[in-house]
């Protein structure tokens, strides 16, 4: 077996993990039994999870940094001077954010300022995107899912428009636009219990010890 | 212990059940054949495109945390990124990971380490491979941006958890000419990758990923129970509905 000690630490958070899922909380205190003990481990075991993602958090920025470095230190056409760019800004906002802290109220403006508008840009620019790749569906793509996908986004488009608005004055027709505004909810429905069980079977095959994302 | 806990419960006995009774059972039963699903015929032929021109792949995982439920979507993306890599151990240009979560950076720095240590190829392990692009959703697709267009890629897999702005990442793709094929958990990115990934993934087709590419009994043992279960939710809602319908027709009170 590969990593079995990993494997074997894996499993046994896991399961303790998932056992306090099912153990109804809140325990009392003043009779502290399994249901106290179980939340207890479950509660000291996610802080620790929170720190860890947290470290790993830090790990990958100082990882992204050092990626752009080498980047910046390449020879010939591999150089990439926007990574300049982002190691000036990333060193900017690092020490303003020791000197001001991130509480500070005119750090988190200067730092908001910049990236609020800069994300807008890219949502418009995400906007012209799929209005593009929705006319290009069909020409690449055919078939009655193609189809039923164009006319949905064009149909709850109009919906969602308020043009329709005349319609919910008609009793016969406003309870048809009801109808057809349930549908997605189905649909939605539909989709996310197949995730829901798919994410059941992935997490199984890790308790299980069959899936090992982690080398040991 | 509430209804909803007892539910899950159940569930989570059922799969470990059949997991294990279709896990055994493999072992002297044949393997049923998989559906085919083009998208996977397209990616293995991108896969071996890549390996004969010295291209390089791009995996994108998403910005799932480990720590969070959707990080199965996570998980379904480190298991394709090991399968790439064996895959791509005999090219010129070993596969490029990025991901929007610290955790899940180093998860794919881990995966490809150890998946190199066991081919014996340890001297293509680049950590740089497996990197965090950045850690807010749209700061992780300006950094994922950049890797699609300047680092000789074509294909990518984008696997894992995304919101509707991945559709910038096939976008970019479209214009390098490379392949994209894209499977998400979140509903918004599911309708953005429809319109423009080459070949995108609906809805619990994303969990399919690892047996169609990874091939172990596992895999399949485990999309063979995810059909089942399927079936046992389709089951227990049609005898729901039809309870809610009888029982006010029979005058009892609403179930």
């Amino acid at each position: 077996m590969r990593a079995p000690f990993s494997t074997a630490l894996a499993i046994a958070f896991g399961l303790v993990v998932l056992l306090g899922y099912f153990i109804p909380a809140p325990c009392d205190p003043a009779n502290p039994g399994l249901s106290c003990t179980f939340l207890g481990i479950r509660v000291v075991f996610l802080d620790w999870g929170a720190i860890l993602a947290g470290v790993a958090m830090l790990v990958g920025i100082v990882n992204l940094a050092l990626v752009h470095w080498r980047k910046v230190r390449m020879a010939g056409k591999e150089r990439d001077l926007l990574s300049a760019v982002f190691l000036l800004a990333f060193l900017i906002t690092l020490a303003a954010g020791f000197w001001f802290t991130p509480a500070d109220v005119r750090f988190q403006r200067a730092v908001l300022s910049i990236q609020t508008p800069v994300e807008i840009s890219l949502m418009a620019l995400l906007v012209v995107t799929l209005a593009y790749a929705s006319l290009r569906l069909l020409q690449r793509r055919s078939g009655l899912m193609a189809a039923s996908f164009v006319i949905s986004a064009l149909v709850f488009l109009l919906l969602m428009s308020g043009l329709l608005g005349l319609f919910q004055q008609v009793p016969l027709l406003r309870e048809l636009v009801n109808l057809i505004n349930r549908l997605p909810l189905a649909g939605a429905r539909g989709i996310l219990l197949g995730i829901a069980l798919g994410s059941l079977t992935a997490g199984l095959r890790i308790l299980l010890g069959a899936d090992r994302p982690y080398s040991g | 212990m509430s209804i909803s806990a007892v539910i899950g419960l159940v569930f989570l006995v059922l799969g470990v059940g059949l997991m294990l009774i279709f896990f055994f059972a493999r072992r002297t039963q044949p393997a049923r054949p998989l559906r085919s699903i083009s998208a996977f015929q397209r990616l293995r032929r991108a896969l071996g495109l890549a390996v004969e021109d010295g291209k390089r792949l791009h995996v994108s995982l998403g910005q799932a945390s480990i720590l969070n439920s959707n990080g199965a979507s996570a998980l379904v993306g480190l298991s394709t990124l090991e399968r790439v890599a064996q895959l791509s151990s005999l090219g010129d240009r070993p596969p490029v990971a990025t991901s929007g979560d610290g955790t899940l950076a180093i998860l794919s720095q881990d995966t490809l380490r150890s998946t190199y240590r066991r081919l014996g190829a340890f001297d293509m392990y680049d950590p740089d491979r497996g990197r965090l692009a950045g850690p807010t959703p749209f700061a992780y697709i300006a950094g994922a941006l950049p890797v699609i267009s300047r680092e000789q890629v074509s294909a990518n897999l984008l696997i894992g958890n995304f919101g509707p702005e991945a559709a910038l990442l096939c976008e970019r793709a479209e214009q390098q000419s490379a392949f994209t094929l894209a499977a998400s958990d979140a509903l918004p990115a599911q309708a953005a990758l429809y319109a423009s990934a080459q070949e995108p993934l609906i809805g619990e087709e994303l969990f399919a990923i690892p047996a169609y590419m990874q091939g172990t009994p596992i895999y399949q043992v485990s999309l063979h129970v995810q059909d089942i279960l399927r079936w046992v939710v389709v089951g227990a809602l049609v005898i729901g509905a039809i309870f809610q319908f009888i029982v006010p027709l029979l005058g009892g009170g609403s179930p």
